[in-house]
């Protein structure tokens, strides 16, 4: 009976004095289809930190769509660590005051540890012959990607769309949205993610091309099967960077920066590196790259800050109420 | 009374359609439900119906149903004895209230939570002063259940205590029962069943609710996340068998507590 008395006091005192103890857990908040990569980074995390500090941590995970997570942390989910896959979701923790404002500057590659491209699944043999963004807009090609209005995947499929057409004809911005209206009018039915607008294509049988993350292409061919999809790498895409960042303001409450900061670091050592290209994420350490460089095509990658003057300027100018992204997206 | 019922082509033919169409809206879905979790062996079903994550998700799940049941039926009775046993201005209004939860959307119901307790809600810094958190726990995935569920009781109790009227307990008053064993031996016997009732649908809610808790929940795999939620995220992660291996165990829930419910009507009714 003592013994019990002393370890409830003993629980108690623990539990209420969380400042007092480095915690041996964390929880990284993340985008929705990056469960599977997480948990192989989490597995191999564990003990690769336990080996370095001695102490063994367990990373717990929560995911959802990246704005929604966004809008969790700040009304109070306690992520020590956020893996988004939007630029702009992180600028929101900063404008918040949860993200220190240089988080980008804080780890490498504007705390990008890996990256994709907007890149097209078609189904076995490729039977409606899509090459490249011009085919998506052709009569008869029905095309399937997620509501930009609601997902950051469609935004970058709508921004890589647009960069491609600006190149191919020139600058003419009445042609540029006249492409725009045409594939947006092959879209049967907007989905509001990324996952969703997958599950469409795959178990619903709907559209000719999906068209999402080469992560996602890639993954999805080869857990449903080569033989039934193709993938298709248009010539030119749009980079799309998976930004880190630290949350301060949970860290420095819970005492758990050390553990955070490990945590994303390791996202950029060899083993993190290996980790995130084997989910056919495109990685910047060469070793790495050059080993998985057979699953992932040459492809020219313009950025957001080259071709539309960086994230701000394309909130105002394209995902605003009325933006342009408003002019040819009629069918919404 | 042993005439032979004769029944025309036509009468045969809508019972046959509705047999029909009862076993493909309820039987095949079920079935479908048991044929996907086992298509890789029974082995597997196990291994997946024991994985860490899906284990904890039933535990929050059955903790929920646990905490939220009994706090709605005594909730129920209690709202359900003051509508019908007292007159007073405001009961209409009161009666109107209870309804509310069940008439507002589920998300809404979520958004509205997060609203009043997350850290921009109107208690948020109330609360973070305190160094309470309640948003992203089993906490408020109780509450939100509490919330939704809040209802379904007194749904059942109030046209029931209306309709019987307070002779039997105003009989056993006057027979020098005190309030307690009124209560004890008059009212809560004859509703019973109703409350039963109430109790079966107030767990089978709590049990499914996805729209509400999604909301609040933050979805952390192996702490916050509950059945619904397991097996959507399952689901979008190309698990079919662990999905449906998640959901046979809603499934049998729900089977269990319909058995349970026949169970002590049949031995109530003897």
């Amino acid at each position: 009976m003592n013994k019990l008395f002393t370890t409830a006091f003993t629980v108690l005192a623990l539990g209420s004095t969380p400042a007092f103890a480095q915690p041996t857990d964390i929880l990284n908040v993340s985008y929705d289809i990056a469960r599977e990569l997480f948990e192989a980074v989490n597995t191999a995390f564990v003990p690769a930190y336990a080996a370095a500090s001695g102490t063994t941590v367990t990373v717990n995970q929560s995911h959802a769509g990246s704005s929604a997570q966004a809008r969790a942390v700040i009304e109070g989910l306690p992520g020590d660590v956020v893996t988004f896959n939007q630029v702009v979701d992180i600028e929101k923790l900063a404008d918040a005051g949860f993200v220190s404002a240089d988080w980008a500057t804080e780890f490498p590659n504007n705390a990008s540890p890996f990256y994709s491209l907007p890149a097209f699944l078609v189904r076995a043999g490729n039977p409606k012959g899509i090459k490249d963004w011009g085919d998506l807009a052709a009569d008869g090609v029905q095309v399937i990607f997620p509501n930009p209005k609601t997902s950051g995947n469609g935004r970058y499929t709508y921004l890589a769309a647009r960069a491609w057409a600006n190149e191919e004809y020139a600058g003419d911005e009445a042609k540029v949205e006249e492409f725009l209206t045409k594939l947006f009018n092959n879209v049967p039915v907007f989905e509001t993610g990324g996952r969703a607008a997958t599950t469409a294509f795959t178990e619903r049988a709907l559209g000719d091309v999906l068209v999402t993350f080469e992560a996602e292409v890639l993954g999805v061919r080869q857990q449903l099967g080569a033989d039934k999809y193709d993938a298709v790498i248009p010539s030119v895409s749009l980079l799309s960077e998976f930004p880190v960042a630290i949350v301060d303001k949970v860290v420095d409450a819970r005492g758990s920066r050390d553990i955070a900061k490990a945590y994303l670091d390791f996202l950029y050592t060899p083993e993190g590196q290996e980790i995130a290209a084997s989910h056919f994420n495109r990685v910047n350490d060469e070793t790495v790259a050059a080993a998985h460089a057979a699953d992932f095509p040459e492809v020219r990658l313009v950025t957001v800050e080259d071709a539309f003057g960086g994230w701000k300027a394309v909130s105002a100018e394209h995902f605003a109420d009325g933006g342009l992204l408003d002019k040819v997206f009629l069918n919404q | 009374m042993t005439a032979k019922i004769v029944r025309s082509p036509a009468e045969i033919t809508l019972i046959g359609l509705a047999f029909v169409f009862s076993a493909l809206i309820l039987l095949v879905p079920l079935a479908l439900i048991f044929a996907f979790a086992l298509r890789e062996g029974v082995g597997a079903y196990f291994a997946n119906i024991l994985e860490r994550n899906t284990l904890h998700a039933i535990g929050v799940t059955v903790l929920t149903a646990v905490i939220v049941v009994p706090i709605n039926i005594v909730i129920g009775i209690c709202v359900a004895w003051l509508v019908t046993r007292f007159k007073f201005p405001g009961r209409q209004l009161v009666i109107t209230f209870v309804e509310l939860p069940a008439s507002v959307s589920p998300i809404v119901a979520g958004v509205v939570y997060l609203f009043l307790y997350g850290n921009q809600g109107l208690l948020g810094p109330l609360l973070q002063f305190a160094n309470i958190q309640l948003m992203f726990t089993v906490t408020a995935i109780i509450l939100v259940s509490l919330f939704v569920t809040a209802p379904f009781v007194a749904r059942e109790l109030i046209p029931l205590m209306q309709q019987q009227g307070t002779e039997d307990e105003e009989a056993a008053l006057s027979l020098g029962a005190n309030g307690w064993q009124m209560f004890w031996h008059v009212t809560l016997p004859n509703i019973r069943w109703a409350l039963l009732y109430g109790a079966v649908l107030t767990n089978a809610r709590v049990m499914g609710e996805y729209g509400a808790v999604s909301v609040v929940s933050g979805s952390i795999r192996g702490q916050t996340n509950t059945l619904p939620l397991q097996i959507s995220q399952l689901f979008n992660d190309f698990n079919i068998a662990g999905a449906f291996a998640a959901a046979s165990t809603l499934a049998l829930i729900a089977v269990v507590t319909l058995v349970l419910k026949a169970g002590l009507e049949g031995r109530g009714w003897r």
